[in-house]
């Protein structure tokens, strides 16, 4: 039972770790001094929420990993975030697409967690879900600002946002802990999200005068730790330390 | 992009009852991003609850050429401060 909870939640909090990730190495190249601090902010969010998630892991776990050794000594496959929150920083509209496909599905999620029987969960749902609510309102902003403004922009927008749409339909693939934890009432049932979700971000992309992606062809696999050839790299980077010198603190 | 964006001047509230007091400049390109940035750039170590936001074009300064004859003549009248007066004791917080 324990176990399920366990990869219920590593589930949840991979995606703010990669994400977050993904997010602090602009740290210092975004395309202004403005938006560089507003993308590292989001990522000091993601990994503020990341804390809260892998001390309950840890805490659930009952052996001697901590909140860091879950983060950094996992391998590859061990990694249940969803694909789209480890695509690459292409460039800035593909950061904010990315951004923005995620931040509606994160709102809707974390407001549904609010109610779970876990109140563990449920507390860190509350605190998180007004941070997300930022994001939301920057990525959105974002969106419609590179859709509004020269056909460049817009180019550059609409080309995210066709290539990163392949991803967004695993946000609400279940995996099998997924299922039992709803069954629970302690998850949060994501296909009931769905619909809510693409109509959200129709309305937006209309907004923007940005087209809807009419590609019903999506990619699945992060959740059951399959992942793009992206996270590698990316794991390499967050996991130097640690694996070049065990256990090292500072 | 950036060299596009106008300059605004941003304005802290710290603390209700407090007045806005100028933090510094960023660049955006209008009201609402200004505010979005200020509240990234300037707020996000818990420093305000309410952000103003000027377009820095819109500040009238004063001249500093011009100090002279600005403000200099006030400083050998210390006696225009309220300093000169016996306050009864039981007046409080004066």
């Amino acid at each position: 039972m324990k176990n399920n909870l366990y990869s219920y939640i590593l589930g949840i909090a991979d995606n703010s770790l990669i994400l977050g990730q993904r997010l602090g190495q602009l740290c210092g190249h975004g395309p202004s001094l403005e938006t560089d601090i507003a993308c590292t902010n989001i990522s000091l969010d993601l990994f503020g929420q990341v804390r809260s998630y892998f001390q309950y892991a840890a805490k659930i776990a009952g052996d001697q990993r901590t909140e860091d050794d879950i983060a950094m000594l996992r391998m590859e496959r061990d990694y249940k975030n969803v694909l789209l929150v480890e695509q690459p920083n292409t460039n800035f509209a593909f950061t904010i697409g990315r951004q923005f496909l995620f931040d509606v599905y994160h709102q809707a999620f974390l407001t549904e967690l609010q109610n779970s029987n876990d109140f563990t969960l449920s507390t860190i749902a509350k605190k998180c879900v007004k941070e997300v609510s930022y994001h939301l309102r920057f990525s959105s902003d974002w969106v419609k600002r590179l859709g509004n403004g020269t056909s460049v922009s817009n180019k550059k927008m609409q080309e995210a946002i066709d290539d990163l749409w392949t991803y967004t339909d695993e946000l609400f693939y279940q995996t099998k802990a997924d299922k039992q934890m709803v069954f629970e009432g302690i998850g949060v049932d994501v296909t009931n999200l769905k619909s809510n979700y693409y109509s959200r971000i129709n309305d937006i992309l209309l907004e923007a005068t940005l087209e809807i992606p009419e590609s019903q062809w999506f990619q699945t696999g992060g959740k059951e730790g399959i992942h793009s050839e992206h996270l590698g790299y990316l794991l390499s980077d967050l996991q130097y330390m640690q694996r070049t010198y065990p256990n090292m603190e500072w | 992009m950036k060299k596009n964006w106008p300059l605004w001047e941003v304005f802290v509230r710290s603390k209700n009852g407090l007045e806005h007091r100028h933090f510094g400049s960023l660049h955006a390109a209008d009201a609402e991003m200004a505010l979005e940035n200020a509240r990234d750039v300037y707020t996000r170590r818990n420093e305000g609850v309410s952000i103003w936001v000027v377009e820095s074009k819109n500040i009238a300064a004063s001249n500093p050429l011009n100090n002279g004859e600005l403000f200099e003549p006030a400083q050998d009248k210390v006696y225009r401060h309220p300093t000169f007066y016996d306050l009864p004791d039981d007046i409080k917080h004066m």
